[in-house]
């Protein structure tokens, strides 16, 4: 019995918006079934006294001074973008057509 | 091949100080280089020739004015493209960010140019780092020096193989699980992951943020240890960087004293599944620290099996995570954008065209172990493994000052051996993971050939939390009484490239 499915790793697909195609459903469920096998040892080794670690350092939040400091123009900032309009990033319509 | 090629970088700083050679005479040596063997190794991805003869003029000049000028001033190195380097493409090894140009510089970078280091190009990775043998990049596989048949290792293959193949003399790279010290042991060169922390992630594409160290490559001990020391620091762009001192670690890379030093052998990393001319070289390494005058003991660290399946939980989480911005918008990528399809459609389309199959994987099973349900049996249970792993390791220090294993359970494999089998792939991260979830520091460091192949063995050092310079001291030991064998470091025995074809 696997634990997952074709229909859950294309369900994942479509939360992780990745449009995959049938052969890769194909190749990839399978193996995601044989990783997830693997990785579910976890479940049964620690105690629930345990406490987690989600970072290997005390993480202290960092603030700074405000105050104005050089940054990118409007120019650098969409450099990369794929289209850009009037200093705006241009993006596809946001809403279905239903 | 030009002699400079050969030297190390601190041969060459010292030629360049002493005014026996230029930093433009080096660094032409070195894009001469490239442009001889590089069709074979495929160790770059963009090689920025006129940067980086600007940048060694830039350095002479400086020299010539009589200016104060750092250690490694005027030395060539080449660049992870992994890490932004402004006006200079940079991809990640992704089809996702192909011709993409940052508009900034990584603090690494900023470092590597203040320090007067000269930056030749960019070196070919796993796809966002995520691999253990560089054929998962999106433009074509990267060739081990050592034989061009196998893979150098990943995801810093290119960097290593552009060491090894005397294209660079330095290179810097990522590890998230090993991407510095797998490739290093692959391909014969000193690679070390610094103290999470110790290193700036700041313009580092992320891959799992909690685990992502920067690092030096080299071919010398000492050459990794000057290069180490010109990135290290506190830099306030990083949340997670540490606020302290760097360590000593040209100091300890120059001593190589381990008299006395109290090494522990790790029980859970040797055995089953490792290669027997790794296990043999590594045995044989042990018992010469042991001459030199180390204690050595076995100690067990029991969780440490558990390392690499709460490994491949939390990277996928993080990655997931992370890659999100990679949404066709404001960078990389758009495919579908033809008036008809929805921003979300046009998302989905352009990660599917530009994602490999190891990232597609990757994220949807950090999805998987994110989602309701399965989030604290996954995620929740991993991270709580992180916790033994890391108690693992304060245990283990108790007892000795550093621990030590194979830095891979095998050598070099032929180039496609493993690609179709995930599992097999991520095995050979088993010994360096431990260290990237704990936080601390570790190196590779070549110890010999395995009998069975004749290819590189990689000895593996962990030191606890900025204690660098421990595993640099253990190093350059293993370095120097090796070289009285070797009569040189390990790379003098590598076949010459570009002969035979």
């Amino acid at each position: 019995m696997p634990s997952i499915t074709r229909e859950e790793v294309a369900h994942l697909a479509r939360l992780a918006r990745i449009e995959l195609s049938d052969s890769e459903l194909d190749h990839l469920a399978p193996q995601l079934d044989q990783i997830i096998s693997l990785v579910g040892q976890v479940s049964q080794v620690a105690a629930d006294d345990i406490p987690p670690t989600s970072h290997a350092l005390p993480l202290t939040n960092v603030m700074r001074a405000d105050e104005n400091v050089p940054c990118l123009s409007p120019e650098q900032a969409l450099s990369g973008a794929p289209a850009a309009e009037e200093q705006r990033f241009r993006v596809p319509r946001i809403l279905e057509e239903d | 091949m030009t002699d400079l090629t050969r030297k190390t970088a601190a041969e060459l700083a010292e030629l360049m100080t002493s005014g026996q050679a230029s930093s433009v005479e080096v660094t032409q040596a070195h894009l001469d280089r490239i442009a001889a063997v590089d069709g074979d190794v495929h160790a770059f991805l963009h090689v920025d020739s006129e940067g980086a003869l600007a940048q060694a003029k830039a350095v002479d000049a400086k020299r010539a004015a009589g200016e104060q000028l750092a250690p490694l001033a005027g030395v060539p190195l080449a660049l992870k493209d992994v890490l932004t380097q402004e006006g200079v493409p940079t991809t990640a090894g992704s089809k996702i960010l192909e011709g993409w140009k940052p508009p900034y510089d990584s603090t690494v970078v900023k470092r590597l140019k203040a320090a007067g280091i000269v930056i030749l190009g960019k070196t070919n990775m796993d796809e966002f780092a995520m691999g253990s043998s560089t054929e998962n990049s999106a433009y074509g596989t990267t060739h081990n020096p050592w034989d061009l048949g196998r893979i150098p290792g990943g995801s810093g293959g290119g960097s290593s193989a552009a060491i090894a193949a005397y294209e660079a003399p330095l290179a810097i790279g990522t590890d998230t699980g090993g991407s510095i010290r797998q490739p290093g042991a692959f391909t014969g060169t000193v690679g070390v992951k610094p103290t999470y922390g110790g290193t700036s992630r700041y313009g580092l594409i992320a891959l799992a943020s909690s685990l992502d160290t920067p690092g030096p490559c080299a071919r010398t001990t000492l050459d990794a240890a000057l290069l180490h020391e010109a990135i290290a620091g506190y830099d306030p762009m990083d949340s997670t960087s540490i606020n302290q001192d760097v360590p000593p670690v040209v100091a300890a890379a120059r001593n190589g004293d381990v008299a006395g030093l109290r090494i522990g052998v790790v029980k859970e990393l040797g055995g089953e599944g490792y290669q027997p001319g790794v296990e043999a070289r590594f045995h044989e390494a042990v018992e010469l620290l042991t001459k030199l005058g180390a204690e050595v003991v076995e100690v067990s660290c029991p969780h440490f099996e558990y390392a690499l399946p709460a490994y491949y939980l939390i990277l996928p989480s993080e990655a997931s995570s992370n890659l999100a911005k990679f949404d066709a918008m404001r960078y990389g990528l758009r495919v579908g954008d033809d008036g008809e399809n929805s921003a979300e459609r046009v998302t989905s389309l352009s990660r599917e065209a530009g994602f490999g199959a190891e990232v597609k994987r990757r994220i949807i099973l950090g999805t998987h172990a994110l989602s309701s349900g399965y989030y604290d049996a996954y995620y929740g249970q991993a991270q709580k493994v992180r916790t033994l792993i890391a108690r693992d390791f304060a245990n283990a220090y108790e007892q000795v000052d550093v621990l030590v294993s194979p830095a891979t359970p095998t050598t070099a494999f032929p180039i496609g051996d493993r690609i179709n089998d995930p599992i097999a792939m991520y095995k050979n991260d088993l010994c360096t993971i431990p260290s990237n979830l704990a936080g601390n520091a570790a190196a590779s460091f070549p110890c010999g050939l395995a009998d069975e192949d004749g290819l590189p063995v990689g000895f593996h050092v962990m030191a606890p939390v900025l204690r660098d310079d421990l595993c640099y001291q253990v190093g350059a030991a293993l370095e120097s009484a090796l070289a009285d064998q070797w009569g040189g470091v390990l790379m003098t025995k590598a076949p010459e490239l570009g002969v035979t074809r």
